[in-house]
């Protein structure tokens, strides 16, 4: 619209439509969301930068234990390791979000020297995301289905086992799950070999459409990935029981019963779909947490994903690596709770996400 | 409680926390829940007291399996298991209870004054609440941990409160928020008793059972995390559960079959702590809520 179309009622100036920006609900979103990114890398590079020991430090320490003199382990750090960790802070951080602004997420310090840090998680991230987006959709249908059981036969024997185990389960640490996996299924019973434990593929086998390499993939995945469902099954199971519950109380379902439709078509239909609804915002919520909740469970498992990169670098003091993980798990989730609320909206039209006011 | 009650007298009170442990005490799941919570807090904070603790390696019954001379066995440095354990709830017990009295108290404050205050104090700190629940809360605390040598008890529990409160914020503001249209509140505020008054005298009292629930499971999340915590080497601590297995899994004990015990009695203890904080606030919730029960 031309600025001489001065005819029209409401008088569209620059002003009007600097307002109509700074009130569209998508700037709004994406503003907030770009806040909180810059909120957390700014706190995450001075937290890390405080954190006792340097990687040179670390470095030092680790080539005395090996036997060589602090000179010379000096020496030999600082020519491995060519970064400048005396510069002001204050540069550092600038050059570090210039760097950012470009989409260079910098080079690793200590664990891969030199290589760039996106290229590192760009190796893992596949990784964390195969292991922990399969288990929880797997955790996700069976926690769904099992939900429906309990609130159908509410207070029945069923109800109170599923609910109660779910609840049990819940609340156990999956540090614990993992061990005593670990050693049920490695050590007492012997069905899993111990070194499908460990790693994420055998060595020797490339990634690609082959037989071997999908074997080899699911059996190094089966125990993390039972940690992964088990430990999130409890949750979905009893959400799913009370949304379900909470749905057939509703007028449409009385109504479908009166109407004498089949009971399957009322179970799928109309109380399954409704009562899913929120759950699978849930579910896209809590993708993008599982992400940053794998550092555990990798470490357990050696399982080559983002998680175990971030403890490897937070011993090894790899400042940018450190830092690259943290603002990918932070992005992974503010893209799912946009996924989220985008999908609620596309789900349930009742609930669109109107333009405007908050 | 009936909806017509206006003021629910103080004095009270007493009489409901006793009120409520008969109503658990006729709850079969709430009653082994509650017995097993109270024998684990007896054992760790009076334990110690009765048996000497476990300050020597014994080289000569390193890694016994249970036994009528070790009943839980003994660890990696010969100690015995069962006394171990005993001194080994102390800590967690505490971070625990620490943690989920923070943690509430946070969460409280926020939701209450959030909801009960409305207007820019509401969106200002859900904005901040929203914001910390997109933050990879454990992966900083993670990182923030190697930071702050978490040394003491009180530290860790600050910590993980720190960090734990945003979802219970915004479960308690809405709880604020469906109580603001009670009958009796709107009562209250026609009578002008005053912003403090109605929050502490009228809405907190009934919302005590949610707040209780709420801490319970607060002290869930505080032992979840800890554990992990602990696991990653993070919060050096001397002795308590988490420790124990943490190291008895760093000795390789998993495949050293007459280890199993020294791996699986602490864990077995933080597992029937945490089920036991579960049955718990479970059955306070059929106990408060018995809609949740008949499913309306």
């Amino acid at each position: 619209m031309s600025s001489r179309a001065t005819v029209g009622p409401p008088k569209k100036t620059a002003s009007y439509y600097l307002e109509k920006i700074a009130t569209n609900y998508w700037v709004r979103t994406i503003a907030k969301k770009l806040l909180i990114v810059w909120i957390v890398m700014t706190l995450t590079f001075f937290i890390i930068r405080a954190l006792p020991g340097n990687p040179v430090e670390i470095m030092v320490m680790s080539l005395m234990d090996s036997g060589l003199s602090s000179e010379e382990a000096y020496a030999r750090a600082a020519s491995l390791l060519r970064i400048d960790l005396d510069a002001p802070l204050g540069k550092q951080y600038l050059d570090y979000m210039t760097n950012l602004l470009h989409g260079d997420l910098g080079d690793s310090y200590v664990l891969a020297i030199n290589k760039p840090v996106a290229t590192l998680i760009a190796q893992r991230l596949p990784w964390t995301l195969f292991s922990v987006g399969t288990s929880l959709l797997i955790s996700f249908i069976i926690g769904m289905f099992l939900g429906t059981l309990a609130a159908y036969w509410r207070n029945s024997f069923i109800d109170h086992a599923l609910t109660n185990f779910s609840a049990a389960i819940e609340s156990i640490p999956n540090t614990l799950t993992a061990i005593v996996l670990v050693l049920l299924l490695g050590v007492t019973w012997k069905v899993v070999p111990l070194n499908f434990m460990r790693g994420s593929l055998s060595p020797g086998i490339k990634p690609g459409f082959t037989t071997a390499f999908l074997v080899d993939l699911f059996k190094h995945y089966a125990v993390p990935g039972a940690v992964y469902v088990f430990s999130t099954l409890g949750g979905w199971m009893l959400s799913m029981r009370s949304s379900t519950i909470s749905t057939l109380g509703e007028d449409y379902v009385t109504v479908a019963r009166a109407r004498g439709l089949p009971d399957l078509r009322i179970i799928t239909a109309y109380v399954g779909r409704n009562a899913s609804l929120p759950l699978i915002t849930g579910l896209a919520i809590s993708l993008g947490f599982a992400v940053g909740g794998s550092i555990l469970i990798e470490s357990i498992f050696v399982y080559q994903g983002i998680g175990l990169l971030l403890n490897q670098a937070i011993a090894k003091r790899d400042y940018p690596v450190m830092q690259g993980i943290l603002l990918v798990t932070t992005i992974t989730v503010i893209l799912s709770t946009a996924l989220a609320d985008l999908l609620y909206g596309w789900l349930d039209p009742r609930i669109r996400v109107t333009g405007g006011g908050e | 409680m009936s909806k017509i009650e206006t003021a629910p007298a103080p004095q009270k009170r007493p009489n409901e926390a006793l009120r409520t442990l008969k109503l658990l005490a006729r709850n079969r799941i709430g009653l082994l829940g509650l017995i097993i919570f109270v024998l684990m807090t007896f054992m760790s904070l009076v334990g110690p007291l009765i048996v000497p603790p476990e300050t020597q390696a014994h080289v000569e019954q390193i890694y016994q399996p249970p036994s009528a001379a070790h009943p839980l066995g003994t660890d990696f440095q010969g100690r015995e298991m069962w006394k171990m354990v005993i001194h080994g709830g102390r800590d967690v017990l505490i971070v625990a209870f620490l943690a989920g009295i923070l943690t509430t108290l946070v969460a409280v404050t926020v939701g209450a004054a959030s909801a009960f205050f409305g207007g820019w104090v509401d969106s200002l700190l859900m904005s901040i609440t929203d914001m910390w629940l997109t933050i990879p809360r454990f992966l900083l605390l993670v990182v923030v941990a190697t930071l702050v040598r978490l040394e003491n008890v009180w530290m860790l529990a600050l910590f993980l409160a720190f960090f734990g409160w945003p979802g219970l914020a915004r479960q308690i503001r809405s709880q604020v928020l469906s109580l603001k249209q009670r009958e009796y509140i709107e009562a209250a505020q026609l009578l002008d008793l005053g912003s403090a008054h109605i929050i502490f005298r009228e809405m907190l009292p009934n919302m005590m059972s949610y707040i209780v629930i709420a801490m319970i499971n607060a002290m869930t999340s505080a032992i979840y995390s800890q554990t992990g915590l602990v696991f990653l080497g993070v919060v050096p601590f001397g002795n308590n559960w988490g420790v124990m297995f943490s190291l008895a899994y760093a000795k390789n004990a998993i495949y050293n079959p007459n280890a199993a015990a020294s791996l699986l009695v602490p864990m077995g203890a933080i597992i029937l702590f945490q089920i036991s904080l579960v049955m718990l606030s479970r059955s306070l919730e059929e106990i408060f809520n018995p809609r949740l029960q008949r499913g309306v």
